[in-house]
């Protein structure tokens, strides 16, 4: 047995790993953090005093209470209905069954501005079911329904498919035994089912947060882009760019990517829980 | 509480895995479910608890049908083979579990609740132990907390699934005398589910032997060691010489066979197959004789001589300092006596083939 603490196989050169991970630290440094560090850079590079006019004009906070308000909806539906999902496909056996756990992928992989155009087709004013709609003077495109419908077809996998494998590898013996020691249903799951299930519940209603913070395609189709009702922060900002008020843009892009950092820091967090 | 239980049927996906259950079980009483993995122990036991429906069949327990109440209301202790404790409580409130999901008007208070968990702490020789969590404890003490959450509900009827099978021999050894203690303290029926035959019948006042989802002989020990029901028992026992003889007079006799030590058997004159224990046979030195020495090993106090007669080879075990044994070197040539061994009807070949085809082997999906 050699005494001399050995840091890397005896024979191999240090230089590759070196390389690779210089590489992996450049890489990240020129497609992630520069394009950040721009974003902060320009949104603050007339100052604090046009940086904070810029994210209290109206429009755009109005465009923050409105993604606010739609990740307010969509997150607790999709806790819900990934609870629902992931405890049907892991505790019972019907027909349908795998056809079920393939189709809550769907959203994953089909483009977002597919769904919008799905939903626009369906509940448009030439929709399928439009004139219905109309007729009982329900707006659903171009509103806020439609919004949190395209935004909830895009982020529902995510809690599911964070839960689903945890139940699955834990089985159902706990929730047995509870029943047989006369826990009821709702027992069950509250006592039970949910403490085992909560870190995991709670990094997919992160994951779903950030996306339904940030989905741009999807909403973009059903959203209709009207000023001041129906942009969320993402359709704002591209208006902004658009309209060449680049500082303004960034300034709130910028408001965008701190609520994007603040979920990931809450992310890394749980991670590092479970 | 007696458990009785009638023409119980439950297949899965169209798989019989229970084919006809009778049982019953008088109050008080403390049976072993032992059989091969795969023979439906646990599924008969998750019935009983309401965990399972049969597809037919009748469950009654104190003359209550059982078969219409769902689980909850059954108060039965359930101790499952890899406990189920709670990971996020702590032992205490995994004890108190049952007691604490009581409908309001019937839950006693938290004072009350917390003097029944000591207690059973206390019962169950983990006092020291209360406020860990489950991830911190060794094997046997999740069992003993396993069964004081079973127990604080004050079961009527207690149902263990292989309570000690992922526990070291010495540590089973503690648990099962404490097991008889606990029952006989508790007054309980119990049922726990075993394929170690020792434990069963150290253990059990009645041991159900089951096969491939029947049950193929109830009895004590002696019982089923001396007179299996069947020759799947007979096998499972331990009986590996199976050997071919004619029955004559409720005599097994056989070339190279000396019977005189079995017992006549009231059987009708015909081929039959004779199941012997390798510890139950003794060698006769005779350089004529039907079987010749193959290997002989030892492990210091057994001998074991492998026996050929050209069609089928078996192994025999005896004391290594016994008489018998000096000169069986390999090449020697032997006949037989079996000192004890069960015949039944049939030619080998038959009653093997009719043992697998009542029997057919299947592999646990699992
Ligand atoms: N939920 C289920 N779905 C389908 N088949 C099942 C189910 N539960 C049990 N089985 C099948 O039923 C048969 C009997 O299973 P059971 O668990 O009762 O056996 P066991 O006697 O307890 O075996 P072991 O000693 O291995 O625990 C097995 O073939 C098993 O594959
Ligand atoms: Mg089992």
């Amino acid at each position: 047995m050699s005494t001399v603490a050995l840091t890397h196989a005896p024979g191999q050169s240090r230089a590759v790993p070196r390389l690779l991970i210089g590489l992996a630290f450049a890489l990240t440094a020129i497609f992630v953090v520069a394009p950040l560090a721009f974003i902060f850079w320009r949104a603050f590079a007339e100052g604090w005093a046009v940086y904070l006019k810029n994210i209290a004009d109206p429009l755009v906070l109005h465009a923050i209470w409105l993604t606010t308000l739609v990740a307010v909806i969509v997150v607790p539906v999709n806790i819900a209905f990934g609870i629902a999902v992931a405890w049907a496909i892991a505790r019972f056996r019907f027909p349908g069954r795998k056809l079920l756990m393939v189709l809550i992928e769907i959203p994953f992989s089909i483009s977002p501005i597919i769904a919008g155009i799905c939903y626009l087709l369906l509940y448009g004013r030439q929709g399928l079911l439009g004139p219905w709609l109309a007729a009982h003077d329900l707006k659903v495109m171009f509103a806020l329904p439609g919004i949190v419908l395209v935004t909830m077809f895009v982020t529902a996998p995510f809690v599911v498919r964070e839960v689903l494998p945890l139940m699955q590898a834990q089985g159902s013996e706990q929730e047995q035994a509870a029943v047989t020691l006369g826990a009821r249903g709702w027992q069950v799951f509250s006592r039970v089912t949910l403490p085992n299930i909560r870190w995991a519940l709670l990094y997919g209603a992160v994951l779903c947060t950030a996306r339904a913070v940030g989905e741009f395609g999807g909403v973009s189709v059903v959203s209709g882009s009207i000023r001041g009702q129906t942009n969320t922060l993402p359709l704002q900002i591209e208006l902004m760019f658009n309209d060449l008020n680049t500082t303004g843009a960034f300034a709130a892009a910028s408001t965008l990517t701190v609520i994007a950092l603040v979920v990931l820091v809450v992310k890394a967090a749980l991670e590092s829980r479970r | 509480m007696s458990i009785v239980i009638e023409h119980m049927t439950k297949s899965f996906d169209g798989t019989a895995v229970l084919r006809g259950i009778d049982l019953t079980i008088e109050s008080g009483e403390l049976v072993a479910l032992l059989g091969p993995s795969g023979s439906g122990k646990t599924t008969l036991l998750k019935i009983i608890a309401g965990l399972e429906w049969p597809n037919s069949g009748r469950l009654a327990v104190h003359g209550a049908d059982w078969l219409h109440l769902a689980a909850q209301d059954r108060r039965i202790g359930f101790v499952f083979q890899h406990y189920a404790l709670f990971p996020h409580m702590s032992v205490r409130d995994n004890i108190a579990f049952g007691l604490s999901v009581r409908p309001r008007a019937q839950r006693p208070g938290k004072a009350v609740i917390a003097a029944k968990v000591d207690q059973l702490l206390e019962f169950l020789q983990i006092a020291h132990l209360g406020d860990r969590y489950p991830a911190q404890l060794s094997g046997g003490q999740r069992q003993r907390v396993a069964l004081g959450r079973a127990l604080a509900i004050e079961p009527t009827v207690l149902l263990l699934d292989e309570p000690f099978g992922a526990l070291d021999a010495a540590v089973r050894r503690d648990l099962r005398a404490w097991l008889r203690q606990v029952h006989d303290e508790t007054g309980s029926t119990t049922i726990f589910v075993t394929h170690d035959q020792e434990e069963a019948f150290e253990l059990a006042d009645r041991v159900v032997v089951m096969g491939e989802g029947r049950i193929e002989q109830i009895g004590n020990a002696d019982q089923i060691h001396d007179h299996p029901a069947s020759p799947f028992v007979a096998r499972f026992m331990g009986a590996t010489i199976e050997l071919p003889v004619m029955l004559q007079a409720g005599r097994a006799e056989a070339q190279g066979l000396d019977p005189s030590r079995l017992p006549r058997r009231a059987l009708p004159d015909g081929p039959a197959t004779l199941f012997l224990r390798p510890a139950d046979v003794t060698p006769l030195a005779d350089p004529a004789g039907r079987w010749q020495v193959a290997h002989r090993t030892s492990n210091g106090a057994l001998l074991r001589l492998e026996l050929t007669d050209g069609t089928g080879q078996f192994g025999i075990d005896l004391p290594r300092r016994a008489p018998e044994a000096q000169g069986l070197v390999p090449g020697a040539r032997v006949n037989l006596r079996p000192e004890a061994g069960t015949i039944f009807p049939g030619p080998r070949a038959l009653a093997s083939q009719a043992a697998t085809a009542a029997f057919p082997r299947k592999e646990k999906s699992l």
